[in-house]
């Protein structure tokens, strides 16, 4: 039922980080280690969506939110994902708008007009927190295999659904009020779920609560839980908010605050830990130092080595004597794999994870052991006696360090954040607050290309039509009436009609084999008194015929120029069969002399003709 | 067996996952639970006392770790336990006479068996012991060795001897299984009828124009209260709410239900009150071997404050909720942190749980402790099913209930 579908490569491995068993974190534990699914413990959303069901066949998914902070800093700092942005039906609560990169709109929404007229009530909201718990009925995932090319749950499935209103699918909402619901999808969000955890808002599922096969840990004052065999020095300070395993030992004045240290761990003396994840049967060895990191299985730190924030341990590395691992690194055991193809890199990009993609790093520590004995001896990147490479990290990445890491946000680039909110606050109180300029614009410019296309196409049409009259010889009536139900169903004004039947004429006096230019004014008068009549009935007005003048010069410059030099030639043939009026012709030239010096070639050049009609009408004068 | 290691799994999952609450219902679902996995035992020939204990201290022992803060599994799997005890102690004592008679008959075919009296002799000897002296658990334990010994090597001896023997014993294991399960029923029925017995009470506690200051909600309170009004009391009583949970509104509803004057009043605003209070009467969580009670947080306040204005201070509990164990830091190990949420709203709090900002771990913590511990020198007056008790006299009590043996559920380790 649960349709959860692997995205990038790189959130997979990401996945696989989140699917190692780590007690306290028994979210992640009960959920991804054994792929044992947790059963839905949200009967009434279940509920709900079955009695919707049997109401509306259509109703293929009900999606659990939870309220948040409408405020995008928190969103940021704790799961390190964008805004989101969803409409919902408050009556029904159906979901009618989903948008998670909102960060980019800075703020604004685009909703098509079509949109706000079929919905009366739509509530947009941007507190709502999606917990990517999703209720589907088995249509969803018929969708799926249907729709192969679905990658992310959300941007391609959720949109697609509601864009397309062919199937009539809907998808439908459920609020959770004081149960929790969270999703990991990066280390940010590993840390705060985690912390979450050890302060009890996912009471049952807390580390002192039995649940998986592995003993319960005893819940001590200040959030201190211990299981049992634990090895603890005299000296050694365990700190608040912080759990640690079974069978773990630890060592003469270390101090530990903070953390989470798995199962069998040892940890040596002088030793100290804030804010880390360590898994199990990881060796800390004396005088070590760990901020804000996460240690995998089987990770031994020899002494003296110090982690600074945001430092990631894949399984079974090994960081050698007195060497510091910079802050932000992801060590693994395996190299960094050289090659990459590009449609994997965009995904990455995409993703904003920061882990380097690859196929199948961190499943499996043990697997993997045979082939890097070989590489360990050549790899000296983790210090004396170390096993491990460094991953570099691709500069867009590297300045999305800080946002997926499980350490804390740095000041400056907080108060950037911060910064940056602010300035896209104040950006709606300048503009109308409803409908923000932008989208206004993004619309206007879309209209424009539309219409072009649809003249293009029209044209072509039009041509079609007429050449297919041309050669079969079909009265002008019939090649009227064509024309004129093309103008409807594309839905052109008259002028339109007229530009593009001269436009197809020219088209024809000009593909007709011809020698010469005098040839090609033979032809082109051919043509024109053969086919003029056409013309008339869409020349209205002197518009319609200035739009013709234009439509020609513009020809001239483009795809027939061959007429360029017979301009005036052409333009007096069309005065003389009376298709043309000079009114049209004088209005033109006076529209084209505030124009560009490149504007006027034509003007110039039908300058003496110009004159000629000035004087003409003068005399009838 | 199938079905009862699914029963007892899905016990075992509910009890995780706090979907049972409230010892009543809990001590109800785990004596039925036991109940039926009793039925179900396969008993063997020998030993069949000790085989059943085996089996319900394998599961009590599991249930127990499921929800360690709910006293109330444990004390009825000891209970059941010491129910076994017992039954088994009475079967032996009323069949003292049985296998030396069987001896005798049995002897007129098997002369030729030497060693055979011998052994006869010493099983009479074991049951003339037995017979003798007062039942105690040593004793039982001891006769239990004996009696096997003595089964095993009649049975190795004789094949005709043994189909007797068999038949007898499948006939007393039956019996034995008969009985628990019969007394079984019986504690259920007294876990279901504890409210009415503690409700009878009622008159003698609560007189005319008294006022009664409670806490919270429970059950048992409210049949106490009611069946005073029923039985024509005119009495007044003050609810306090009992945050953060709220039961006392529950409460109040239900006693304005049934015609009584109540008055709700914040759970700060109860040292204010009690001078006007001629008795608080509170329902408990558990009741430990030495008087102290665990109950639902607020009522150490509440029992300070009867103590300082000389208020009696009365704790209803059902005979299940009496544990045997004594309290070693209960506040802290017999407590049960709750949720945040029933505190604060997660999502306008959401901002002050950020980890990732300053420090590196939020500095907003919520403490939702389930329980207070009120110790015994601020209890006047136990009321159970079975009367009222000085909490200095729970100790008897308990050992009238369950056996010493029973204590430590935990099995040692198998190294």
């Amino acid at each position: 039922m649960v349709a959860k579908k692997g995205g990038s490569k790189a959130e997979d491995a990401v996945e696989d980080l989140a699917r190692v068993p780590l007690q306290a974190i028994l979210l992640a534990d009960s959920f991804t280690t054994k792929f044992r699914p947790i059963t839905l413990e949200c009967p009434k959303a279940l509920h709900e969506h079955k009695d919707r069901r049997r109401k509306d066949n259509n109703a293929v998914m009900t999606m659990v939110i939870k309220q948040s902070k409408p405020s995008q800093v928190t969103r940021q700092t704790r799961l390190g994902t964008d805004e989101l942005i969803m409409a919902i039906d408050p009556g029904t609560k159906q979901l009618l708008y989903y948008e998670d990169k909102a960060d980019d709109l800075k703020g604004t929404v685009t909703l098509d007009k079509a949109f706000l007229a079929e919905n009366p009530s739509i509530s947009l909201q941007n507190d709502k927190q999606d917990c990517y718990i999703d209720i589907c009925t088995p249509e969803v995932l018929s969708l799926f295999t249907d729709n192969f090319d679905y990658q992310h749950l959300r941007r391609h499935f959720v949109k697609g659904l509601l864009l397309d209103d062919i199937m009539g699918y809907k998808i439908f909402t459920h609020e959770i009020h004081s149960s929790y619901a969270a999703r990991i999808d990066n280390f940010r969000s590993y840390d705060s779920i985690s912390k979450d955890i050890i302060q009890r808002w996912t009471y049952p599922l807390v580390p002192d609560v039995q649940f998986s096969i592995n003993s319960a840990a005893r819940l001590e004052r200040h959030g201190i839980y211990r299981a049992s065999d634990i090895a603890q020095s005299r000296s050694a300070q365990v700190g608040p908010f912080t759990y640690i395993g079974k069978g773990s030992t630890i060592g003469n004045n270390t101090v530990i605050s903070n953390s989470v240290v798995g199962d069998g761990c040892k940890i040596g003396s002088n030793v100290s830990v804030d804010g880390c994840y360590i898994w199990h049967n990881v060796t800390i060895e004396d005088g070590c130092k760990l901020r804000h990191s996460i240690l995998c299985d089987g990770v031994i730190m020899k002494s003296g080595a110090i982690l600074e924030p945001g430092v990631v341990l894949s399984f079974k590395v090994v960081v050698g004597q007195e060497f510091v691992v910079p802050a932000y690194s992801k060590v693994s055991l395996l190299p960094q794999p050289v090659k990459q193809d590009s449609d994997e890199e965009l995904e990455y990009a995409d993703s904003n994870s920061g882990i380097i993609s690859t196929t199948n790093t961190l499943e499996n520590g043990d697997s993997t052991n045979d082939l890097s004995e070989i590489q360990y001896s050549a790899s000296s990147d983790i210090g004396n006696g170390g096993r491990g490479f460094i991953w570099s990290i691709s500069e867009i990445a590297r300045e999305e360090d800080w946002r997926h890491s499980v350490a804390p946000i740095p000041a400056q680039k907080l108060i950037e954040l911060t910064q940056a909110v602010y300035d896209d606050l104040e950006f709606p109180d300048q503009d109308d607050p409803l409908l923000p300029l932008a989208d206004e614009r993004e619309s206007a410019t879309e209209s424009e290309d539309d219409t072009r296309d649809e003249s293009q196409y029209f044209e072509r049409e039009v041509e079609a039509t007429f050449l297919r009259a041309v050669h079969e010889n079909v009265k002008e009536d019939h090649i009227i009436l064509e024309v004129n139900s093309l103008r409807l169903s594309h839905n052109m004004a008259l002028e339109n009609c007229a530009s593009a039947l001269f436009y197809s004429m020219m088209k024809l006096a000009l593909d007709t084999p011809h020698h010469s230019a005098t040839d090609l004014v033979k032809n082109t008068n051919d043509v024109i008194s053969r086919w003029g009549k056409l013309l008339k009935p869409y020349l209205q007005g002197i518009d319609d015929e200035i739009e013709v003048i234009l439509k020609f010069e513009e020809m001239c410059l483009e795809s027939g120029k061959e007429y360029a030099p017979l301009f005036v030639q052409v333009l007096h043939l069309l005065y003389d069969k009376d298709i043309i009026q000079e009114e049209a012709i004088l209005n033109w030239a006076n529209e084209k002399e505030d124009a560009d010096e490149s504007d006027k070639v034509f003007v110039k050049q039908s300058e003496k003709f110009i004159q000629w009609l000035n004087e003409a009408s003068e005399e009838e004068d | 067996m199938l079905d009862t290691h699914a029963l007892v799994h899905d016990f075992l999952n509910k009890l995780k996952r706090r979907k049972i609450e409230g010892s009543k219902g809990t001590a109800k679902l785990t004596a039925e639970l036991l109940r039926t996995v009793i039925s179900q035992q396969r008993i063997p020939n020998t030993n069949q006392a000790g085989a059943l204990v085996d089996a319900i201290k394998a599961i009590g022992e599991q249930l127990v770790a499921a929800n360690p803060v709910e006293l109330a599994v444990g004390n009825v799997v000891r209970r059941v336990l010491h129910i076994i005890r017992e039954e088994d102690l009475s079967l032996m004592t009323s069949a003292i006479g049985g296998p030396s008679l069987s001896v005798i008959s049995d002897d007129e075919n098997d002369v030729d068996r030497d060693d055979y009296p011998v052994l006869s002799a010493a099983a009479v000897a074991a049951s003339a012991r037995n017979a003798l002296r007062a039942p105690s658990l040593q004793t039982l334990l001891e006769d239990m060795s004996h009696s096997a010994a003595v089964h095993h090597s009649s049975s190795s001896v004789d094949d005709s001897e043994e189909k007797t023997k068999s038949t007898d014993k499948n006939s007393r294991s039956r019996k034995l299984k008969h009985n628990v399960i019969e007394t079984v029923n019986e504690l259920i029925q007294d876990i279901a009828a504890c409210h009415e017995q503690i409700a009878e009470q009622a008159v003698e506690h609560i007189h005319h124009n008294e006022i009664i200051l409670t806490l919270g909600s429970s059950r048992t309170v409210i049949e106490f209260l009611c069946a005073a009004k029923e039985k024509k009391r005119s009495f007044r009583v003050f609810v306090a709410e009992g945050a953060p949970r709220y039961e006392g509104h529950i409460l109040a509803k239900e006693l304005i239900g049934r015609g009584l004057q109540t008055t709700v009043i914040t759970d700060s605003a109860v040292f204010a009150m009690i001078s006007r209070v001629n008795m608080v009467i509170v329902g408990a969580h558990a009741v430990m071997a030495n008087g102290g009670v665990i109950a639902p947080v607020g009522l150490n306040m509440v029992a300070l404050a009867a103590q300082r204005h000389a208020v009696p201070f009365v704790v209803l509990a059902g005979i299940h909720k009496l544990c045997p164990l004594y309290p070693h830091k209960p506040e802290v190990l017999l407590n049960e942190l709750r949720a945040p949420s029933e505190l604060l709203d997660f999502g306008e709090f959401s901002n002050c749980m950020d980890s990732s900002t300053g420090t590196g771990f939020p500095l907003l913590h919520v403490a939702n402790p389930a329980f207070d511990y009120v110790p015994p020198k601020l209890v006047s007056l136990f009321i159970t099913d079975n009367g009222g008790h000085n909490p200095s006299y729970m100790y008897r009590l308990i050992a009238d209930y369950y056996s010493a043996d029973d204590l430590v559920l935990q099995r040692k380790p198998a190294s």
